[in-house]
C-alpha cells in the first residue's frame, strides 16, 4: 500500500463514494502484465477466460461436425477415411460434452453468480483459478492428441471392450480417459465454489425465496455435478487401470463385466445432460422475466421443478442401455421414470408461457433465442418421450433418430438459451451492446439452419440409418436426405460465423451500454458495465426477488474493511449477516498446482509409477498453496 | 411439398422401421405411430399457446395482479395434470407393447449368431447342436418364430433388422436372445447398430424369409458339403485356395481346409452379397475383394494375399462355383 | 523434447501395405546358421512399424490366437514348443530371426507358415512375439487379454519376471546346432 495508506481496520462506513472507490480499487484490482494475468483470482477475469475458451472449443467442434457432414453427404464418399472419421466423431462428441457444454455453463455461473447474489468474489477464488487451468490443460491434451493422429476413436462414451486393452489399440482411449479426469476435476471445483457462494455469500436480505432463478438452477446443477462426476471418474480410472495395469474390471473372462462400464458411464451420463440443461433453464427464466417486464410466474413451482428434475435425473440412466440385454421388468421401470421427468420440464414450459402471456414481450434478440428454445426444446422433449419407451427405443436406439433427439434438446435446450444469454449479458461483461440487427440475422440463420439440419435426421433414423457410420451404401434411400442435411449444416455454420463476427465487432466498437440497458431486475445490473473489480461499492441489501424493480434506490450495508479484501458471509436460509470474511488476493499457486497435477495425469497415461513420482510436485504445490499467511481472522 | 415427399421416401425400403414385415416390428410401428401423433398434437398445442402469448393485443401495463395470477395458477396446474395423464397413458401403451412383443410363441428353430469384427458368424442349430455355419445371410421360414442366440467374439455389436424387429446387442460375456418372425417372404436388410470399430459402417446382414418349401431346400443345400468344382478353371482355383493362405482362415467343408478365423465359404456362391453386405456377389466382385480387401473395406481383418492374375481368375471362378 | 515426445506417440494406422512393400518385406537376409541377419531396408524406411506400432502389435496378438500358436507354445509359457515368456531366445530376439522362424519353420516341429499367412501378417506376429519375451516393456505393447489371462501382460515386461527361471520347453535334441 502506497503513501497515504489507510490505517488498519478502516471501514467503508467512514468513506465517501469516490474515496471508497479508490481504496477498493487499489486492493481488488488485477494489475496488467503476464504475472498478474496468471495469478489473478478475480472471478470476472477467470469467468471471461473460461467463457471464451469454451466458445473456442465450440467452434473447433463445429468444424469437426462440418467435416462429418462432408463425408456423409454422398454414399461411399472417400473424403475422409474410416480411421480419421472415427476420431472426428469421437472428438466432436467428447469436445462438445466435456470441453464446451458443461464448462460454458460453469463459466457463465462463475462470472454471474457472485454478481447476482451481491458479493465481491466467488468462494475459494484460488480453486477457481485452478479449475480453469485444469480445464485448459485437458482441452489441450485432447486436441494435441487429435492433431498427431492419437485422438480417441472409440466414441464419446467409449464402450468397452472396444475401448479396452485388446481392441482399443495405442494410447487413444487412455488420452480420452485422462482428459475426463481433467475436466471432471475442473467441474467439481466450480460446483463446490458455487454451492458455498450461493449458500453463504448472498447479500443481506436475499433469503432463499428471493434468489434469482438462474442462481437456483446453478445450485441444483452444482449438486448434480458433485454427485455425478465421481461416477465417471471411477469409470475412467477403472478403464485406465484395465488398460495400463491389467486389472479386470471389464473383462468377462476373468470375472468382470462389460455392462459395468455402461452402468457407470451412464449413471454419470444422464445427469450430465441435466448439468448442461438446467443452467440454460435458469438463463431462459432470467431472459423471460426481463423481456416481459414481470417476474417469472410460479417461482416456487419453478424451484420445485428444478429440484425434482435434478433428483429424477439420477434415476434414468438405464434408458441408454435398453437393448443391452437387461431384464425387461427393470427396463420398464426406467421407461416410467424417463417419462416422468417430462412433467417438471413441462411445468417449467407452462410457467414461461404464463409469464409471456401475462407480461409484455419485448422482442429483442435474447427473447428471440428463448422463443426459439421453447419451440425447439419441446420437439426434443417429445422425441425424448418417444425414446423413453423401451419398445420404441429398440427401433431407434443408435440411429440418427437419437442423434436428432439429443441435438434438439442440447442445441435447442442449452445452446439457444446460451446464445440468448450472451446477447443479454454481453453489455454487462464488456460494457458494449451487441448489434440488434445482426442478432436477428444470427437467430434466423441458426434457427432455420438447425431445423433444416436436424429434423431430417429423425426420418433417417426411422429409415434405418445407424449412428457412427462413416459412409453408407448407395442402394439405400438415404442419399437425398443426407445431402440436404449436409447443405443445411452450412446454413447453421454461417449463423455461428455471423455470431462470432458480431462478438468481435461489438467488443471493439459496439455502442456503449449503461449499467442496466435492458431494465432488468437482478443485482448484477446495479454495477457498472463492465463491473468494477470489487463488484459492489457497498454490500446491497435486498427486500424482494426483483431488487432493481421494487426499489428506486438500493439500500446498502456498510462496515466492511477497505484495507484488505473482505466480503460478507450470511446465513444459509434468511441471509442475515454473520461474519466478515477475508478474501484471498492473487496467488500463483493454483497455476503451479495445475501444472503439477497435469504432469501426474499425463505421465500416468504411460506408466503407473507416475502416480508415485508425480505426487511430489503436487505435494510441493499444495504446500505452497496452503502455507499459512499469518494474519489471523478476526471475530466479527 | 418437396420436403414432405423426401420424408415419405423413408417409409419404403428394406431397412426401414416403417416398412414392416415382422411380427415384432408391426407392433412397434403401431406404438410408434401412436406416440408420434400424440406428441405432435401436444407440441402443436404448446406452439399455438406460445404464438398467442407472444402476439396477442395487450392493454398498456403488464398484468401483475392477483386475479391474473390465480387464473394462471389454475390453468398451469391443469396443464401439468394433463401432461402427467398423457405421460401415464404413453407409459401404459409402452408396457403393453413390450408384453405383446415378448409374448410371441415358441421358437421353431434356433440360430446362433456371433458378432465378429466386422461380419456375422451364423450357425444353424439342429437339436441343440451346431449343424452348419454360414456368414452374413440368414434364411428363416415365413410365419414361424426363429430364436437368435446372440453372442460376441470381440466387442459389443448390435443385431438390427428394422423391418422385422427391434435391435438387440451382442455383448461379450453374455448371451442375449432375439425372436424374429417374418410375416411376408422377402429380403430384409439389417446393419450392426453399435459402434464396433473401424468398419462398423460396413457390417450389414440380410435376413431372407422363404416359404416352407424353399426354406427346407435351402437348409438341405447349405448343410451339405461343398460342390466339387466342375470346370478346369474352378479346379485350379481350388488348388489355389488350398495352397495359399486362404485355407488357413476360411473353411470349405468337403476340402481339407479348416480355418475358422474368417467366414465359412462352403456355399459362398449362393449368397447375395459378400463382405458383410458390402457388394453384390458376382465373380467380378469376388475377384476384386480377394485381390484387394483393404481398399474396399479398409482395416478389416482379411489381408491382401499376393496372387498372380491367373491365380486370381481361378480362385474367383472356384468361389463362384460354390453354390 | 516435447516435440520428440509427441512424435514418438504419433501412430498413423496403415491398413493397406503396397504389394511392392510386402514383396520387399519378404527379402530378409539370414546368416547361414539361420540365426540373425539383416532386415530388409524397407523395414527401416518405414520406421520399424512392426516393432513399435501398437496397431501392428495388437493385430499380431490376434494372429497368435487365430493361427493356433497356443497349441504348441501355450499362452507364451511354452508346451511342446519353446517358451517366449522366459526371455531365452533360441534363435535370438531379433525380428529377422523370428520372421524366419515363422515363415520357414524350424527343426523339431515348428511348421512353416509361408503358405498360411501373408508376409505382412508374419511380421505383425513376429513383432508381437518379441513383446511376449521382452525384458523391457514397450509403451506400445499390448496390455492384458480381453479373455482368460494366465500370464503377465506384454506391457509388464514378462521376461523380466521369469527370466531367472531359465529356458523352458527346449527340445532335448536341440543342442548347440539347432
Amino acid at each position: 500500500m502506497a503513501d497515504g495508506a489507510p490505517r488498519k481496520d478502516l471501514r467503508d462506513t467512514a468513506l465517501d463514494s469516490a474515496e471508497l472507490d479508490r481504496h477498493l480499487t487499489s486492493i481488488w484490482h488485477t494489475r496488467g502484465g503476464l504475472w498478474a494475468a496468471v495469478s489473478t483470482v478475480d472471478h470476472k477475469i477467470i469467468g471471461r477466460r473460461y467463457i471464451i475458451t469454451a466458445f473456442v472449443f465450440l467452434f473447433m467442434g463445429g468444424v469437426l461436425s462440418l467435416l462429418m457432414r462432408l463425408q456423409l453427404s454422398q454414399p461411399e464418399a472417400r473424403f475422409i477415411g474410416p480411421d480419421r472419421y472415427n476420431q472426428i466423431f469421437t472428438m466432436h462428441g467428447t469436445n462438445m460434452m466435456f470441453l464446451f457444454a458443461v464448462p460454458v455453463m460453469e463459466a457463465m455461473a462463475v462470472y454471474l453468480v457472485p454478481l447476482m447474489v451481491g458479493t465481491r468474489n466467488i468462494a475459494f477464488p484460488r480453486l477457481n483459478a485452478f479449475s480453469y487451468w485444469m480445464f485448459l490443460a485437458g482441452g489441450i491434451l485432447l486436441w494435441v492428441a487429435f492433431a498427431i493422429d492419437t485422438g480417441p476413436d472409440v466414441g464419446w462414451f467409449a464402450y468397452v471392450p472396444l475401448a479396452g486393452p485388446q481392441y482399443g489399440t495405442g494410447k487413444r482411449a487412455d488420452i480420452w480417459a485422462q482428459m475426463i479426469t481433467f475436466t471432471e476435476i475442473s467441474a467439481l471445483c466450480v460446483a463446490v465454489e458455487l454451492v458455498v457462494t450461493i449458500f453463504k455469500q448472498r447479500a443481506p436480505g436475499m433469503s432463499l425465496d428471493r434468489i434469482p432463478l438462474f442462481v437456483w438452477s446453478m445450485l441444483v446443477t452444482s449438486f448434480l455435478v458433485i454427485l455425478a462426476m465421481p461416477a465417471i471418474m471411477i469409470a475412467s480410472s477403472s478403464l485406465i487401470l484395465d488398460r495400463l495395469v491389467g486389472t479386470h474390471f471389464f473383462n468377462p473372462a476373468e470375472g468382470g463385466d462389460v455392462l459395468l462400464w455402461q452402468h457407470l458411464f451412464w449413471f454419470f451420463g444422464h445427469p450430465e445432460v441435466y448439468i448442461i440443461f438446467l443452467p440454460a433453464v435458469g438463463m431462459a427464466s432470467t431472459i423471460v422475466a426481463t423481456f416481459t417486464g414481470r417476474p417469472v410466474f410460479g417461482y416456487l413451482a419453478m424451484v420445485m421443478a428444478l429440484i425434482s428434475t435434478g433428483v429424477l435425473a439420477f434415476g434414468l440412466w438405464v434408458h441408454h442401455m435398453f437393448v443391452a440385454g437387461l431384464p425387461r421388468l427393470g427396463e420398464s421401470f426406467f421407461t416410467a421414470s424417463s417419462m416422468a421427468i417430462a412433467v417438471p420440464a413441462g411445468l417449467q414450459i407452462f410457467c414461461w408461457l404464463a409469464t409471456l402471456w401475462m407480461g409484455r414481450p419485448v422482442f429483442k434478440t435474447p427473447l428471440l433465442f428463448v422463443v426459439g428454445f421453447i419451440i425447439t426444446f419441446v420437439v426434443g422433449g417429445m422425441t425424448g418421450v418417444m425414446v423413453a419407451s423401451v419398445p420404441f427405443d429398440t427401433q431407434v436406439h443408435d440411429t440418427y433418430f437419437v442423434v436428432a433427439h439429443f441435438h434438439y434438446v442440447l442445441i435447442g435446450g442449452a445452446v439457444f438459451p446460451l446464445l440468448g444469454a450472451i446477447y443479454y449479458w454481453f453489455p454487462k461483461i464488456t460494457g458494449r451492446m451487441m448489434s440488434e440487427t445482426l442478432g436477428r440475422w444470427v437467430f434466423a440463420l441458426i434457427f432455420a439452419g438447425f431445423h433444416l439440419t436436424f429434423f431430417p435426421m429423425h426420418i433417417l433414423g426411422l429409415a434405418g440409418m445407424p449412428r457412427r457410420v462413416y459412409t453408407y451404401q448407395p442402394e439405400l434411400p438415404w442419399s437425398g436426405l443426407n445431402m440436404m442435411v449436409s447443405l443445411s449444416a452450412l446454413v447453421l455454420a454461417s449463423g455461428f460465423l455471423l455470431f462470432a463476427i458480431d462478438i468481435f465487432r461489438s467488443a471493439r466498437n459496439g455502442p456503449a451500454a449503461g449499467s442496466n440497458p435492458w431494465g432488468a431486475a437482478t443485482l448484477e445490473w446495479a454495477t457498472a458495465s463492465p463491473p468494477r473489480c470489487y463488484n459492489f461499492r457497498r454490500m446491497p441489501v435486498v427486500y424482494s426477488g426483483e431488487p432493481l424493480w421494487t426499489e428506486d434506490e438500493l439500500q446498502v450495508a456498510s462496515g466492511l474493511r477497505v484495507d484488505r479484501r473482505e466480503l460478507l458471509v450470511t446465513a444459509v436460509v434468511a441471509a442475515t449477516p454473520q461474519a466478515r470474511e477475508s478474501s484471498v488476493p492473487h496467488s500463483i499457486w493454483p497455476l503451479w498446482a495445475a501444472v503439477a497435477t497435469s504432469i501426474v495425469l499425463i505421465w500416468s497415461i504411460f506408466t503407473p509409477w507416475a502416480v508415485v513420482w508425480g505426487s511430489i510436485p503436487v505435494a510441493v504445490a499444495l504446500t505452497g498453496w496452503f502455507w499459512p499467511k499469518g494474519a489471523p481472522e478476526e471475530e466479527s | 411439398m418437396g420436403l414432405f415427399a423426401v420424408c415419405l421416401s423413408g417409409c419404403n425400403g428394406t431397412q426401414s422401421a416403417l416398412d414392416v414385415h415382422g411380427a415384432s416390428a408391426i407392433h412397434l410401428k403401431h406404438l410408434m405411430l401412436l406416440v408420434i401423433w400424440v406428441c405432435a398434437l401436444v407440441w402443436l398445442t404448446v406452439m399455438v399457446v406460445l404464438a398467442y402469448a407472444l402476439l396477442r393485443k395487450r392493454r398498456v401495463a403488464a398484468e401483475v395482479n392477483a386475479g391474473a395470477d390465480n387464473r394462471a395458477t389454475v390453468i398451469v396446474s391443469a396443464a401439468v395434470g394433463a401432461t402427467a395423464l398423457i405421460i401415464a397413458g404413453l407409459t401404459v401403451a409402452s408396457f403393453y407393447t413390450t408384453r405383446l412383443i415378448d409374448g410371441d410363441g415358441d421358437a421353431a428353430m434356433t440360430i446362433a449368431v456371433k458378432g465378429e469384427q466386422w461380419w456375422w458368424r451364423v450357425t444353424y442349430m439342429r437339436d441343440g447342436t451346431p449343424d452348419f455355419e454360414t456368414a452374413n445371410e440368414i434364411h428363416i421360414p415365413v410365419g414361424r418364430t426363429v430364436l437368435l442366440q446372440l453372442e460376441s467374439a470381440d466387442v459389443v455389436h448390435s443385431f438390427w433388422v428394422p423391418s422385422l424387429a427391434g435391435k438387440q446387442d451382442l455383448v461379450p460375456g453374455r448371451t442375449n436372445t432375439l425372436a424374429l418372425r417374418a410375416e411376408t417372404p422377402g429380403v430384409y436388410r439389417g446393419q450392426c447398430a453399435e459402434f464396433c470399430g473401424i468398419q462398423h459402417s460396413h457390417m450389414a446382414m440380410s435376413v431372407i424369409a422363404d416359404d416352407a418349401v424353399s426354406f427346407e431346400r435351402w437348409l438341405a443345400d447349405q448343410s451339405a458339403e461343398s460342390l466339387k468344382p466342375a470346370e478346369p478353371e474352378a479346379t485350379a482355383g481350388q488348388a489355389v485356395f488350398l495352397g495359399k493362405p486362404c485355407a488357413a482362415c476360411h473353411r470349405v467343408r468337403g476340402t481339407p481346409s479348416a480355418g475358422t478365423t474368417g467366414p465359412d465359404l462352403t456355399h459362398v456362391g449362393s449368397r447375395d452379397t459378400i463382405g458383410a453386405g458390402l457388394m453384390e456377389r458376382t465373380r467380378g466382385s469376388l475377384a476384386a475383394w480377394i485381390a484387394d480387401p483393404q481398399t474396399i473395406k479398409p482395416g478389416n481383418n482379411m489381408p491382401m494375399v499376393p496372387l498372380t492374375s491367373d491365380e486370381l481368375r481361378a480362385v474367383s471362378a472356384y468361389m463362384e462355383s460354390l453354390k | 523434447m516435447v516435440l520428440a515426445l509427441l512424435g514418438w506417440i504419433d501412430q498413423p494406422r496403415k491398413f493397406r501395405v503396397d504389394p511392392a512393400i510386402t514383396a520387399e518385406l519378404d527379402q530378409i537376409r539370414l546368416m547361414p546358421n539361420g540365426i540373425g541377419g539383416a532386415p530388409p531396408e524397407i523395414d527401416f524406411a518405414l520406421g520399424q512399424p512392426y516393432e513399435n506400432d501398437s496397431y501392428n502389435l495388437s493385430q499380431g496378438k490376434r494372429l497368435y490366437t487365430w493361427f493356433g500358436c497356443s497349441s504348441c507354445h501355450g499362452d507364451g509359457r511354452g508346451a511342446a514348443g519353446p517358451s517366449f515368456l522366459d526371455g531365452w531366445w533360441l534363435y535370438g530376439p531379433e525380428m529377422v530371426s523370428i520372421v524366419a522362424s515363422i515363415r520357414d519353420g524350424r527343426p523339431h516341429g515348428m511348421p512353416a507358415f509361408q503358405n498360411r499367412m501373408t508376409i505382412e501378417q508374419i511380421w505383425q506376429l513376429a513383432g508381437y512375439v518379441q513383446t511376449i519375451g521382452a525384458y523391457r516393456a514397450k509403451v506400445s505393447a499390448p496390455s492384458r487379454n480381453d479373455a482368460k489371462h494366465t500370464r503377465p501382460s506384454e506391457n509388464r515386461a514378462p521376461a523380466a519376471i521369469i527370466f531367472d527361471e531359465g529356458p523352458v520347453g527346449v527340445d532335448p535334441e536341440q543342442g548347440p546346432n539347432p
